[in-house]
């Protein structure tokens, strides 16, 4: 499985003014019965978009209004991604094309599952989060251009801005690395820990009957 | 300097700290289940790679299973193939696994403590973000995704940032009719769902003190409803009872070893924290929430907020949509609300001392007409333990519906749910838009408070019900 890789990219902006999107809304728990990554598209924000009989809120839901389409960033309320654990919910935000979300903060799992899979949650003070959800709404021509590299944005009327990404994280991102790869690389000092802290949880042998 | 507990778990279990990067951090219990871990098996086949510790690692099937009696094949084709999916994963892989029809069977995080495997000063992650429940034991427990879960498996090991601390003191006596799940309800409805995000909650003070086990597991679950990835309550004797003698405890020399070790977990006199909250149990009533999240709570006597008195537009816009789906006016009592459902379990509020309380309040009684009173026991031992003490028969003979162990109607995904546009008032963790069910409603509170509507049909007050003395 490779890694996510993250450069440089331009892209559009889809508004969607809620605070604390759960990841309940974000992909509903009954498509979570799924053994792969594949085709949870449609189940992204899916009982925000859908009737009960599967077709199309009318108007829609803002991720399907045709004059999104193709736009890459989320400009969310506060406490994106609060909830579970799934990482369903970035894996559904991915296959719809949602490349970074920006909110004033982000729940903490939810974060970490994201920047897993590509997708960068920017955490913008306030008042430049309130001017570009308020260019979301109004200018659909609008483009916002991300660059990993220097941890920077470029807003629509081109002022440049830097976002907070910790070196880590953007290191793996730009360089395309695995985390388990990382983490294997540091083999030795695995097994020196565990000779040290033999602990006493055994999963396979119970000391007492039940 | 002096250390909380969390620093000192922290500390014993950081295998690397490299300038820059995230700690390398040694986990010591791993729990697995069918819906967060296919896609890690996956990748670990794709990769070539074993599962390291076999030994440190514990399945079991919950979240998709039916809780309709196991002589029944899993009806739904997806949960069924999701089902055995877990079990060719644990057979290739070698880890134990507890399947939907094994004796040892439930909620992944009523079985933990149940078998004796969720130990004091252990590190312990599972692909749920109900981890934190182990926290009660003085573990630092917490949920991950499923691309740390495939890490854990290969690795044993996670690659995690040192998190800020919060300690949460609950001090005073709580009120009869007042539990452990209306504490975390009132601590959610003050800091609100955000309130812990970066944090990990240490609860302290005599009110916790003065909690059993279970009744401590309560509160650590529903931490990360306050935004904490996990709460812990340091070890005392009520914990050392708790394990003592259960089958994967430490025994006779080696008890007495991990207890001497698990009494030096306590937080140090003086030890600081980055953040923190006093609560006082003597002024707390049963908490029921109005909302669409578990911050949206209120004492059971109070009304209905008004988007109107929100000072923080976002906030106001948000109570407003809240309201809109719940299908509640500002200014009304919560009160006498009528709810279609009760829902008593989950891994909040699905042990048997959640059961006993409400058995205690239906004993004799009937539910209300039209009501419909799911009781789904956390795990099968949850489930043979009510069965010896004729439980099963108190909440049949007041009508209510005696399950299997399972998930069930906290997260819906095996066919337990809410009917559109209907209301629940549900001892479990989220009231999430749709978390019960497509269009479904729900209130949280706890088994008393939730026993009590069973019998009226509508959201009644605890401290009404004759025994328990205001």
């Amino acid at each position: 499985m490779a890694a996510p890789k993250v450069g440089t990219f331009t892209t559009g902006l889809v508004p969607l003014p809620a605070e604390n999107v759960d990841t309940d809304q974000i992909v509903p728990a009954r498509y979570l019965k799924v053994v792969d990554k594949a085709g949870l598209a449609d189940a992204l924000f899916h009982d925000w978009r859908f009737e009960a009989d599967g077709t199309k809120k009318s108007p829609p839901f803002v991720i399907d209004e045709p004059r999104y389409a193709g736009h890459g960033i989320l400009v969310a309320g506060d406490n994106f991604g609060t909830g579970s654990s799934r990482e369903h919910a970035p894996w559904a935000l991915s296959a719809f094309g949602i490349k970074a979300i920006f909110s004033t903060s982000f729940a903490d799992i939810f974060k970490s599952n994201a920047l897993k899979n590509g997708i960068l949650p920017i955490v913008l003070p306030a008042p430049l989060h309130a001017t570009l959800m308020q260019i979301a709404k109004e200018d659909l021509a609008a483009t916002v251009t991300i660059d990993l590299a220097s941890a920077s944005m470029t807003t629509p009327n081109g002022a440049t801005h830097a976002f907070p990404i910790d070196a880590f994280s953007q290191k793996m991102l730009l360089e395309g690395l695995d985390e388990l790869d990382y983490i294997r690389t540091q083999s030795d000092k695995i097994v020196a820990h565990e000779a040290a802290h033999p602990g006493t949880i055994n999963t396979l042998q119970p000391n007492a009957p039940r | 300097m002096p250390q909380t507990i969390i620093e000192k778990i922290w500390n014993q279990h950081v295998v690397d700290q490299q300038e820059g990067a995230p700690a390398i951090l040694a986990i010591d219990l791993h729990l697995v289940h069918e819906v967060t871990s296919p896609q890690a098996f996956t990748g670990l086949r794709s990769r070539g790679l074993k599962v390291r510790r076999p030994d440190r690692t514990v399945a079991t099937a919950d979240h998709s299973i039916p809780t309709t009696p196991r002589t029944l094949p899993i009806a739904d084709e997806m949960a069924a193939a999701q089902v055995k999916q877990l079990e060719a994963n644990c057979a290739e892989f070698g880890v134990p696994l507890h399947g939907w029809e094994s004796p040892n069977q439930g909620i992944v995080h009523v079985i933990g403590p149940e078998l004796g495997l969720t130990q004091p000063g252990a590190t312990i992650v599972c692909g749920d973000s109900h981890t934190a429940t182990h926290g009660a034991f003085g573990a630092l427990a917490f949920g991950i995704g499923t691309s740390e879960v495939e890490m854990v498996l290969a690795t044993q090991c996670l690659l995690q940032r040192k998190p800020k601390t919060f300690l949460v003191r609950v001090d005073g006596t709580l009120r009869p009719g007042v539990s452990a799940k209306d504490i975390i309800l009132a601590l959610i409805a003050r800091i609100g769902v955000g309130g812990g995000t970066g944090h990990v909650f240490e609860y302290a003070g005599s009110a916790i003190r003065a909690l059993s086990m279970e009744e401590r597991m309560t509160i650590c679950n529903m931490s990360i409803e306050g935004g904490a990835r996990a709460g812990l309550v340091a070890p005392d004797e009520t914990t050392f009872a708790y394990l003592k003698g259960r089958p994967h405890a430490p025994q006779g020399a080696d008890w007495d070893a991990a207890v001497a070790r698990w009494r030096t977990l306590a937080s140090d006199e003086g030890a600081t924290y980055d953040k923190e909250i006093v609560i006082d149990a003597n002024t707390l009533e049963p908490m029921v929430t109005y909302g669409t999240n578990p911050g949206m709570g209120l004492p059971i006597s109070g009304t209905i907020p008004n988007p109107a008195d929100e000072a923080d537009p976002a906030a106001a816009r948000a109570l407003t949509r809240a309201l809109e789906y719940m299908d509640l006016h500002a200014g009304d009592s919560i009160i006498g609300r009528p709810v279609n459902t009760v829902f008593i379990g989950s891994c909040t509020n699905g042990r048997i001392s959640d059961l006993r309380l409400a058995a205690n309040v239906l004993k004799g009684h009937t539910v209300a007409k039209g009501v419909r009173v799911m009781v789904v026991p956390g795990s099968a031992d949850v489930k043979r333990q009510a069965e010896r003490e004729g439980l099963d028969t108190i909440f049949r003979d007041a009508g209510a519906d005696w399950r299997e162990a399972g998930c069930s109607m906290c997260i819906a995904m095996n066919g337990d749910q809410l009917a559109p546009g209907e209301y629940a008032i549900s001892t479990s963790n989220r009231n999430f838009e749709g978390r019960q069910g497509k269009g479904g409603r729900t209130f949280l509170a706890s088994p008393l408070t939730a026993a009590a509507t069973a019998l009226t049909g509508v959201i009644a007050d605890p401290r009404t019900l004759p025994g328990i003395n205001r």
